[in-house]
């Protein structure tokens, strides 16, 4: 087992380098270390929200909620400044909420048995809504600088982001916890056997609630981030990277039917997937397109180690795979034809 | 039914009808109690004008939410859904901007097919290639929705470019009642016949409920689960064709956000996340349930920065609710 | 053997896909310019050539016809100017999403940005970076927060749109009556303003018999807007007169009254453009509007950062400087450049306009 991850892991590394010289080749900006620091700061709150994911998703379970959470907590912490509190003050309310939010999520979960996909999306919707509640129409700015240090400072006399550093801090603890205690034990078995593992004694119910908890923590700390970062919060602020968290904690390797994967190899995915918006970013191509890139990359990373293993069973190659190949290149070739050809037209019409 | 009595335990089966029979029951009723007290505040929600709004406003959920219901029951999701509406919405619009002359069963066709390829291409990452649902369509979503961006290069097709037939396609009511919900019930009716009266539908909840055993029963769980994300696909592109026409425009962003109500209709209309459970009924009452909410939040003058979490908050009561009557059904049944 | 035959296809196609994908980054700029479009006139190919500066106008989100009129614009100011303008925005109107596709072009240093912003607030931090790396920073449409920007390209007064709304509102009511307002999300912050304007407006004596009963907010999506619009001839049997500050909102509005049998009953009006209201203008369900020409916006954005980076001006009020067709410009106090006043659209004029 370990051996195989360990090569997902490699091949992750494989996947770096050969975006990075692409890119370099590509593009004479990319090799810059004020520009990939700067550009490293578009990514520390989802890699923040990562964390705790890699856990849930470990034991076979999701969170859907992280970005309202973090959209909640945020706005807590902007209508609390607006009405005239400490700002620290306000910040420990807003990680309180957080983590109360994860703390909910996981008692349903947990203690009502409820499947964490439906309980995070209603929860989804319900934080968000809260958001909307607390700040309505207002923005809330003019943060002290003290505080949007977090977001927007960097080290003195370096081009290193503070959020950088508060980024591998927690990602190095997080890596030990799950490599190193019988807690991060019980998240892979939990993951492989729910029922086994909890008649071999292990605490389900509560770990459940601590991960979640957690989750709901550092969501609210990516919330701050991105607060400080912006200078400011609008109840909206970070919807969608709910899908972006998820999507780079399975392209690193952690298995969404749970029991599979290892923080180094989400961290790794970070690095990747940062690189390659990075780059696709130098290269002027349009948004849309990156979704093309990043959607087909999490599918390829899924099939393709499965390449090997098709190839060898020797009957792919029979005569009977030719109805059922041929049907399905034939719909593909009629479909590309049909798009490119409609898309012509209507171009050449405008 | 036969292979459905060798699957699993006569009781947990029953428990599980019984349960979803019951969370019918309980939608219908909290739909009831929201109706009274929403036109004591507004009167003008109990008007014939209203109730055909909603019903309006859910047609095209209902369409969608039955192909995602049976994905689900083979234990599956289908995120792509809403992608799969803007793309075909804005490829079946420009051809008919190119082509005006065109009749409507053929745009519906074209709709049809455009659909079930883009479900045939999910269908094989997730059957064929062993991709779990949840990470294919994530996967197909931003794909697809890509492809509508690149297909009209940021462009929208508008009201005024549309053939006046094709407006009408969703609006016009021949039979007095709106052909939009017309379109909703025949689906409903198709699939409700498919699942029940048809061994393919019946291998759906059998594969849903344990595919290992339906692997002994004979049942070919990979062409089961490629056929729902075809249907899924099939239906998404008629709720496509029917979008354009209602909302007579085609934009990049058509449908954008759609898949989660498309997910919450089934989950709070009774179909089980776990697969195996769940009917037409439960989908269409979850529909309605979220029909009404939506409208009565507008009604009676909730703030409207308070209307998401109100819906959020019903979705999750809905869903508690119904565990904790689970429960209490199965510790009295043990 | 269906299997095996489908994983075989897979296969296939797998490969072609990565074959394309590694193609992809090198013939995206070459594949571009075949499209006709303005839209994809990617700038990478023409970059070599131009011996000129490269600006991007950066819109709210791409896939936005309103923000490709401005780029219409924007392209013939770069003909005529000798410079490259490269059209990049974010895939949705998300202000993190922008702040790292700005990121992206601080670091290509490009030598100017026109930026719609999708967060005044949000926009400051990444705005000043900018202008600290020594590139001008502009914005157009939705303003960056002073500080975020040098120079802000004001479509008009922000005055002058709540007044001309208000009065085709009044017009349209015949003076008394019910109103109400459709406006796009609730955080977007021009929206917001004019809101806060036109309840000054309403104060006015000329308009004491109309009375604003409500404000929705459709988020700028075509489904919400057109139920919100239907919930408001529930709520209010009476209501004379929408008006929808944002071009979806009121198409969608539109739309809502024609499908409501209600024309003649309800009308709608505010801001929208005449390619999406050409079939409710005709029809009398919107009889009119107003907007402001985005070309234009597009086009002066782009000379106001030529200005800038050529030296021409340093970007300070009361500096003056030459716009093409459009003519001469002076900054204001504010740091802000007026275009001048919207147009309104009816069914006599609205054939005239393609955009």
């Amino acid at each position: 087992m370990a051996k195989r991850f360990l090569r997902w892991e490699w091949l992750l590394v494989a996947l770096i380098v050969v975006m990075s010289v692409v890119n370099t080749r590509l593009s004479p900006f990319f090799l810059e270390p004020t520009n990939l620091l700067r550009a490293s700061s578009d990514f520390m709150e989802i890699g923040i929200m990562m964390l705790p994911m890699v856990f849930i998703i470990i034991t076979g379970n999701i969170d859907l909620s992280v970005a309202s959470t973090l959209g909640l907590s945020a706005s807590l912490l902007g209508y609390l400044h607006n009405a005239g509190w400490n700002i620290w003050l306000a910040a420990a309310m807003a990680l309180l909420a957080g983590a109360l939010c994860g703390l909910l999520n996981g008692a349903l979960i947990a203690r009502l048995g409820l499947p964490s996909l439906v309980v995070t999306l209603g929860t989804f919707s319900f934080y968000r809504g809260l958001a909307y509640a607390l700040l309505g129409d207002q923005a809330a700015r003019g943060y002290p600088e003290a505080f949007t240090l977090i977001g927007q400072g960097r080290l003195p006399g370096t081009r290193v982001p503070y959020a950088l550093l508060l980024f591998i801090v927690l990602a190095v603890i997080f890596t030990l916890v799950l490599r190193g205690t019988r807690f991060g034990r019980y998240l892979y078995a939990i993951g492989n056997n729910e029922a086994a593992s909890r008649y071999s004694g292990v605490p389900v119910r509560r770990i459940k609630l601590m991960i979640y908890t957690l989750s709901g923590l550092m969501s609210a700390l990516a919330g701050m981030v991105l607060a400080a970062r912006f200078g400011s919060t609008r109840p909206d602020i970070g919807s969608g990277l709910e899908l972006t968290v998820i999507t780079i904690t399975v392209l690193g390797g952690v298995s969404i039917a749970g029991g599979v994967g290892t923080m180094v190899g989400a961290s790794l995915s970070l690095l990747l997937i940062g690189i390659t918006r990075f780059g696709m970013g130098l290269m002027n191509l349009q948004g849309q397109v990156q979704g093309i890139a990043i959607g087909a990359l999490l599918i390829l990373s899924i099939l393709l180690p499965q390449v090997g293993g098709w190839l060898a069973k020797r009957h792919v190659w029979g005569r009977a795979t030719l109805l059922p190949v041929g049907a399905a290149l034939l719909v593909a070739v009629a479909f590309g034809w049909f798009f490119f050809w409609s898309r012509g037209l209507m171009l050449a019409a405008q | 039914m036969l292979t459905e009595k060798k699957l699993a335990p006569a009781r947990s089966m029953s428990l599980a009808q019984l349960a979803s029979r019951f969370r019918e029951l309980g939608i219908a009723a909290f739909i009831l109690v929201l109706a009274a007290l929403v036109s004591l505040r507004a009167p003008a929600f109990l008007s014939v004008d209203n109730f055909r709004d909603i019903l309006l406003n859910i047609s095209i959920l209902v369409i969608v939410a039955l192909g995602q219901m049976m994905v689900i029951i083979t234990r599956g999701i289908d995120l792509s859904v809403s992608s799969m509406i803007g793309l075909t919405a804005m490829m079946v619009s420009s051809m008919l901007v190119l082509f005006p002359w065109l009749p409507m069963p053929a745009a519906i066709l074209l709709g049809l097919a455009l659909g079930a390829t883009l479900g045939a291409f999910n269908g094989l990452i997730i059957a064929v290639g062993n991709v779990p649902p949840i990470i294919a369509t994530l996967g197909t979503m931003s794909i697809y929705r890509g492809m509508v961006f690149f297909y009209s290069q940021g462009s929208w097709v508008n009201a005024s470019d549309m053939p006046e037939g094709f407006r009408r396609l969703a609006k016009a009511s021949p039979f007095g009642v709106p052909n939009l919900i017309l379109f909703a019930v025949a689906v409903l009716l198709l699939v409700a016949f498919f699942l029940r009266l048809t061994r393919a539908g019946r291998d759906i909840y059998a594969v849903g409920s344990n595919p290992d055993a339906a692997r002994f029963a004979g049942i070919r769980a990979q062409r089961v689960i490629f056929t729902v994300y075809v249907l899924s696909g099939l239906l998404a592109g008629l709720a496509g064709v029917l979008w354009a026409s209602r909302f007579e425009a085609a934009q990049t962003n058509t449908a954008f956000g759609f898949e989660l109500q498309t997910v919450a209709a089934p989950v709070v209309g009774g179909v089980n996340i776990f697969g195996g459970s769940g009917g037409v009924i439960g989908v269409v009452l979850g529909a309605f349930l979220l029909g009404v909410i939506e409208n009565s939040l507008t009604l009676v003058k909730i703030s409207p920065f308070w209307q998401l979490a109100a819906q959020g908050l019903l979705i999750l009561l809905a869903v508690v609710f119904d565990a904790a009557v689970l429960r209490r059904m199965q510790k009295r049944g043990s | 053997m269906f299997t095996n035959g489908v994983r075989l296809f897979l296969l296939v196609t797998t490969v072609a896909v990565l074959a394309a994908c590694g193609g992809a980054p090198a013939a995206a700029p070459t594949s571009a310019p075949a499209a006709p479009t303005a839209a994809a006139e990617a700038p990478t190919a023409e970059a070599p050539a131009a011996a000129g500066a490269n600006y991007v106008l950066v819109p709210k989100n791409l896939g936005n016809p309103y923000f490709d009129t401005a780029n219409n614009g924007a392209q013939e100011a770069a003909k005529e100017l000798g410079v490259t303008v490269t059209y990049q925005g974010p895939a949705t109107a998300d202000a993190t999403q922008q702040i790292q596709l700005l990121n992206s072009l601080i670091a290509q240093k490009v030598n100017g940005l026109a930026i719609s912003a999708d967060d005044a607030d949000a926009l400051v931090p990444v705005g000043k970076e900018a202008i600290d790396s020594g590139i001008p920073v502009v914005t157009w449409d939705s303003a960056i927060a002073p500080g975020g920007r040098q120079v802000h390209i004001n479509q008009a007064v922000s005055a002058d749109i709540a007044a001309v709304q208000i009065q085709m509102a009044s017009d349209l009511a015949g003076g008394e009556g019910q109103i109400a307002i459709l406006s796009a999300t609730s955080t977007a912050p021009n929206q917001n303003e004019w809101i806060d304007l036109m309840k000054t407006e309403l104060a006015k004596p000329e308009y004491a018999k109309l009375e604003l009963v409500d404000t929705v907010y459709g988020d700028d999506d075509d489904t919400k807007s057109y139920s919100e619009a239907q919930g408001l001839f529930k709520k209010y049997p009476d209501l004379k007169v929408i008006i929808a500050p944002t071009t979806v909102g009121i198409a969608a509005s539109a739309r809502a009254v024609q499908d409501g049998n209600l024309i003649g009953k309800v009308f709608v009006t505010g801001l929208g453009t005449p390619n999406q209201m050409r079939e409710y203008v005709k029809s009398g369900a919107a009889p009119q509007f107003a907007l402001w020409n985005p070309g234009d916006l597009g086009y002066l954005a782009i000379y106001t950062l030529d200005a800038i980076h050529t030296g021409k001006i340093k970007g300070n009020p009361g500096d003056t400087f030459t716009a093409g067709k459009l003519g001469d410009y002076t900054i204001d106090p504010d740091g802000v450049v007026l275009l001048g006043k919207p147009t309104i659209f009816n069914k006599d004029n609205i054939d005239s306009f393609d955009f």
